[in-house]
């Protein structure tokens, strides 16, 4: 077989992480995080929330995310959440669950199947406001939510007042971030 | 409308997509059921003008499937049950 040359790209794209700043707020596209849904088996939930606070993962409740040392994770339905993890370390996701987690639970790659964005600043509601039906002014933070953008079955994670993490779906990465931009400048 | 999520709390109709009369939950066995029971669970429905118990996903949300009591007249919403629940409290689920 030939040598191949490979050379990874981002969501959008690109050879590295878009960056883009339009008044006080700023998207970040992150390719650093690793992702993995955790979903519990049938009449396991004991054993795994067991394994889950040995293995040091947080189990948020319903609506809700928490960051851990290594992990974070963010409620999707009932007994199940995404789990987030650097990708530097954690890239191979699954293959750590799996090894905490054994047969608790069912555990599903997730990392290339979304794209994540960070949204930074001040009064962030304003612009999402006009992009979904979540009320995120009046979420407390850490909820995360399914919501729709651009009619796009996304997470939006509030992680504080001023830090939004949005998830869609990665093959559709720059019609989300089309979405934000043109939201933004329309507020400004 | 709004449709109250036991989990979640109040979330717009949008979110949902509408499957239909919640006693499709009642599929009877395929191995020991006759054609007749299958003809009745496939084709027939009550239609009241009144309170109707109905299926509801929540696809733009934690997608779960919901067991909703609607008033056919007046869409007011009476009762909003996750269908596992309600499956498994009338042992439909193993």
């Amino acid at each position: 077989m030939r040598d191949v040359n490979l050379k990874p790209i981002t969501a959008l794209g690109l050879d590295l992480p878009q960056v883009v700043t339009l008044g006080r707020w700023t998207l970040t596209e992150r390719t650093d995080v690793a992702l993995a849904s955790l979903a519990v088996r049938r009449g396991r939930l004991a054993d795994v929330q067991a394994l889950a606070s040995a293995a040091g993962l947080p189990l948020p409740p319903a609506a809700m995310s928490e960051q851990g040392a290594v992990y974070a994770a963010f409620w999707v339905t009932p007994e199940m959440w995404f789990v987030e993890a650097p990708f530097a370390s954690h890239e191979d996701i699954r293959r750590h669950l799996l090894a905490a987690f054994g047969e608790a639970a069912s555990i599903t790659e997730q990392t290339d199947a979304w794209v994540r964005f960070d949204l930074v600043g001040p009064g962030l509601a304003q612009v999402l406001e006009r992009l979904s039906n979540f009320d995120l002014a009046a979420a407390p933070s850490g909820t995360a939510t399914r919501t729709v953008l651009e009619h796009l079955g996304c997470y939006l994670i509030k992680r504080s007042e001023t830090l939004v993490s949005l998830y869609g779906p990665r093959s559709s990465a720059q019609s989300l971030h089309h979405a934000w931009v043109v939201a933004a400048q329309s507020v400004l | 409308m709004i449709i109250n999520h036991p989990i979640l709390g109040p979330r717009d109709a949008q979110e949902f997509v509408y499957l239909g009369d919640a006693s499709l939950i009642h599929r009877p066995d395929g191995l020991t059921a006759s054609i007749e029971a299958f003809h009745d669970y496939t084709y027939l429905r009550a239609n009241p003008a009144g309170l109707h118990r109905e299926l509801w996903y929540h696809e733009q949300g934690d997608r779960s499937w919901l067991v909703v009591t609607r008033n056919t007249v007046t869409h007011e919403i009476t009762s909003v049950e996750l269908a596992r629940d309600v499956a498994r409290s009338e042992g439909r689920s193993k």
